[in-house]
């Protein structure tokens, strides 16, 4: 009798809340160790204000774990995890430079990272306890798609446009930058997911087969090619090969999941293909990263790359060990060149554990989507998942010498407030995505039907 | 949507897949090829912030490194500032290891030579920071400084060395620099010494003993002619030459006088001993005639002139001409036309005469131990060669004798010690400018000590020096502080 009872209770899923909590606190302590060994390493002695800072670390993603199992509670358990551990060695690696710079704690970077880290967490917290339903966000498709092309543009504005290192990427208002790019990639993403689901069958069925590919409608070209002129005009006005690269890319890949067809993707792939070439021949500074990445060693060039070859080559294997190496020696070492910062101390054991933490999430990302239960959550958690994969490509691959260099930040651990909010509210939509995805029937919010299904009801009633 | 949802999950592996290929090759494949570029400056900190070895005289220290707070962790000092320039060499991080041992002996003092491959592994285990290997010199502090005074502000270079062994006593060459000036970590400043010292006329940083122009030996190669005549066979030391007042050069109508212009002795014949004695020029270019290019080249080259030395810095091989006319060969007989020495090569040639003929390689380095005071490499005293007979070396030990004791080189007399030397003015230029030198050995029965010393022309043309005057006092002393001592 007991037996069938207890297959009775055992029936309820697991939310995976413990599991969360347990790595949560597994990945808060190895941040805190890798704390502890960039102190001993450099100082010699275990940071004064440790136990302030790890508990304050610890508190900040607990309350987030909170508010998961408050409002979330079927939501992917490895999200913020690995969420946290990247974020918790970005921190680790941009004190290491601190460090390395000459900074004191107080005027370091590392301190702005950990008030936007807490601030990215909160928002991360606030979009999941408001955001009951990533649904309603399609009712705002357009919306976004308007927020998104004004945070893009924003930074060619006069005035209030800001250009650091021959990128016109950030809006310096009263003495405080932000780089709008990375919150405009959550609302381009929203807007092609609300767009795409509508447009998908038209996109996908309509069309001539021309050796075995559908080929699309010649007006049905216009969306693909509004996104490849929009970051054609990235690229030349803010002079940014990463963005641009990123929401193309995006874009196709999004559409390929909405039609899946094919032929769109050798379509864009065919448009930036064309476009890459172009900006080859016309802009100096393409044509100088192309150079650097046949051969980083170049005399009279930038040796940006070499620098940060020579980093990793340094750490080997195994690294030099947290606080042993010479990081501060690349460019950017805690921003576009943290990657190469961490192969240089953690060597390539400890550059494989962070890829393949990298892919882990991603693969979560695209495990959300393929659990979600109605279109615009697919494409949304898929575009989501894959921004961050194409991101990760794009810049490891550019300090690696697969592809040219581009400058983007590493997402969750680059230093940078906006990247780190966007980052963030990325994890969060997952999160409440993969919520409404793994929850049980008896327990789903009822669905609020969109408005314009509404309304066709309305007028066929 | 899932189909292609997982399409793209395969790309985004195939994406993370390439990342990790490509993180291999740069940090597994290509590593050592990336540490060893030229202009990576992480291996150049690596390699200049390591615990280097220190290099001690005797008891004294004369590089270290002492621990800094900034990013180098060491920095190299030279207590001793110019006294053994020469000898250390400088450790700077913008030029490297150069000059003397720190580049001669960079492996060892570094810690990455193969001797210590055993200790790096029991560091490594046992967590000791690395540390570089200590030299310890063959040069005794007191001939070194007693060089280095009597030389003072001169031009020019002093050697010494025990005959019996080869250990270097003391290694000077004037101008000197202060290493400490290049191993500073203030490197504007250490530019401008660079700079300051690279444009000096007087060559500050080449080591004059061992390198640079070569100087003409003059007198003091009339050692050599002796030694390939007695060496011969047909001549001893009493035997009589022609010793005019002044020589016809063969085949030309240049008269060859003899220093000063007189005669050498009372009539125009002369023993080989008087020659020596008073360093005869015309009796000494007439043996050369009487010997052949062939006879003086090959015992120049048994005493070591074209042959490589490391003592371990390369030594610039002396050179006696190839080719050379009856004229020329005669002058080579005094060491004037194109024989060119370095002072080293002229005091091995007198350290195998005050050795019995039998010559030593000469040595820097004692011995090279480890951080835990374990001794990882001694030199050996190694014969270099058998240029002489010890006949041929005891006659000539009794004719460099009389040069003090009766001659040319009275000012290099040491009162109750028996010492053998030979003088040199080696004329160079149209002007009659010319490089004053000294070489000898004491106790003459029992040498303990070998030495060359060159002071160079103070000016373009005659300024009165002879080796004689100039250079036989500084013998005097540098000899002195060697017998002094056992």
């Amino acid at each position: 009798m007991s037996l069938s009872r207890s297959i009775v209770t055992d029936v309820r899923p697991r939310t995976g809340r413990w599991t969360e909590l347990a790595l949560l606190v597994f990945a808060v302590g190895i941040v805190i160790l890798a704390y502890v060994n960039v102190a001993l390493a450099t100082s010699g002695t275990i940071p004064a204000n440790l136990v302030a800072q790890a508990s304050g670390f610890l508190i900040l993603v607990l309350g987030l774990h909170l508010v998961i199992r408050w409002r979330a509670r079927y939501a992917d358990p490895l999200l913020l995890p690995i969420a946290t551990l990247l974020n918790g060695l970005g921190l680790v690696m941009i004190h290491r430079i601190d460090i390395g710079q000459g900074l004191e704690q107080a005027e370091g970077v590392a301190t702005r990272q950990l008030l936007w880290s807490a601030l990215a967490i909160v928002l991360a917290a606030v979009v999941l306890y408001y955001l009951r339903d990533h649904r309603l966000l399609r009712q705002y498709s357009y919306l976004a798609m308007a927020t998104g092309f004004v945070l893009l543009l924003l930074p060619m504005l006069p005035l209030i446009g800001h250009e650091e290192n021959g990128s016109r990427l950030w809006v310096k208002i009263a003495g405080f930058t932000f780089q709008p790019g990375e919150i405009a990639k959550i609302a381009l993403t929203v807007f092609f997911a609300g767009y795409l689901v509508q447009t998908r069958d038209a996109l996908s069925l309509v069309g001539t087969r021309v050796l075995g590919l559908q080929l699309p409608r010649g007006r049905d070209l216009g969306p693909i090619l509004a996104a490849w002129g929009l970051s054609a005009l990235i690229l030349i006005a803010q002079r940014d090969l990463g963005s641009s690269l990123l929401f193309f890319g995006l874009f196709v890949a999004m559409l390929y999941l909405a039609t899946e067809r094919i032929s769109w993707v050798i379509i864009g792939l065919s448009l930036f293909a064309a476009g890459a070439y172009v900006a080859w021949t016309l802009f100096g500074h393409v044509k100088e990263r192309v150079q650097l990445w046949l051969d980083p060693f170049q005399s009279g060039l930038s040796d940006q790359v070499a620098k940060g070859l020579m980093g990793m080559g340094h750490g080997g294997i195994f690294g030099t060990g947290l606080g042993e190496g010479y990081p501060q020696e690349t460019y950017f070492a805690n921003s576009d060149y943290i990657v190469a910062s961490f192969g240089e101390e953690l060597g390539m054991i400890g550059l494989f554990a962070m890829i393949l933490l990298y892919a882990l999430l991603v693969e979560r990302g695209l495990r959300t989507a393929i659990g979600a239960r109605e279109g615009f959550g697919k494409l949304l958690a898929a575009g989501l998942a894959f921004s961050i994969g194409l991101q990760c490509f794009v810049v490891i691959g550019g300090i690696t010498r697969v592809i040219p260099l581009t400058g983007l930040t590493t997402p969750l651990l680059s230093a940078g407030g906006s990247s780190l909010v966007a980052n963030w509210i990325i994890i969060a939509l997952l999160l409440r995505i993969s919520d409404h995805a793994r929850r049980p029937v008896s327990e789903r919010v009822p669905e609020a039907p969109h408005p314009a299904e509404a309304e066709l009801r309305a007028s066929t009633r | 949507m899932n189909t292609p949802i997982r399409r793209l999950a395969v790309l985004v592996f195939a994406m993370f897949a390439t990342l990790l290929i490509a993180t291999t090759w740069i940090q597994f494949v290509q590593a050592d090829e990336l540490r060893d570029r030229p202009n990576n400056r992480r291996t150049l900190v690596e390699n200049y912030s390591q615990d280097r070895g220190p290099i001690l005289a005797d008891t004294t220290t004369v590089a270290q490194s002492e621990a800094t707070d900034d990013q180098l962790q060491f920095v190299r000092t030279y207590p001793a500032g110019r006294l053994y320039s020469h000898i250390t060499g400088y450790y700077s991080f913008t030029y490297g290891a150069n000059g003397g041992l720190e580049r001669s002996r960079n492996g060892l003092l570094s810690g990455t030579d193969d001797s210590l491959f055993y200790k790096r592994i029991v560091d490594m285990v046992t967590g000791t920071p690395p540390q570089g290997a200590a030299l310890e010199l063959t040069v005794d502090p007191k001939v070194q400084e007693a060089a280095e005074n009597a030389l003072g502000e001169r031009r020019g270079a002093v050697v010494a060395l025990d005959p019996g062994t080869g250990a270097i006593l003391a290694l000077v060459s004037h101008p000197s620099y202060d290493p400490n000036e290049l191993s500073s970590h203030n490197l504007s400043e250490v530019d401008a010494a660079f700079e300051r010292l690279g444009e000096d006329p007087a060559q500050p940083l080449v080591n004059r003993a061992i390198e640079g122009d070569l100087y003409p030996p003059g007198s003091v190669f009339k050692l050599v002619v002796a030694a390939a005549a007695l060496e011969s066979g047909e001549y001893t030391a009493s035997s009589t030459l022609e010793g005019p007042q002044t020589y016809t050069l063969p085949g030309t109508t240049i008269e060859l006088p003899n220093f000063e212009g007189g005669r050498c002795v009372s009539s125009d014949q002369i023993s080989l001993a008087d020659s020596i004695r008073v360093s005869c020029n015309t009796s000494l270019a007439w043996l050369a005639g009487q010997l052949g290019a062939g006879s003086v080249r090959e015992q120049a080259e048994q005493f070591g002139y074209s042959q490589s030395v490391e003592i371990p810095m390369p030594v610039t091989p002396s050179v006696y001409p190839a080719q050379v006319s009856a004229a020329e060969l005669a002058l080579t007989g005094i060491g004037q036309h194109e024989v060119r020495v370095t002072p080293m090569q002229v005091a091995m040639t007198t350290a195998a005469i005050a050795n019995d003929g039998q010559q030593m390689n000469p040595f820097l380095v004692e011995s090279a131990r480890d951080s835990d005071l374990d001794v990882i490499d001694e030199t050996d005293p190694r014969p270099f060669a058998n240029p002489i007979s010890s006949e041929t070396a005891r006659a000539l030990r009794d004719m460099m004798v009389e040069v003090v004791d009766d001659g040319s080189g009275a000012a290099a007399a040491i009162p109750g010690v028996e010492v053998a030397g030979k003088t040199g003015t080696a004329e160079f230029g149209s002007e009659g400018a010319a490089h004053a030198w000294f070489t000898g050995f004491a106790p003459a029965d029992d040498p303990q000590i070998a030495m060359a010393v060159i002071v160079e022309s103070a000016s373009g043309s005659w300024s009165g020096q002879s080796g004689g005057t100039v250079a036989a006092p500084i013998g005097r002393t540098v000899l002195e502080a060697g017998i002094g001592d056992e």
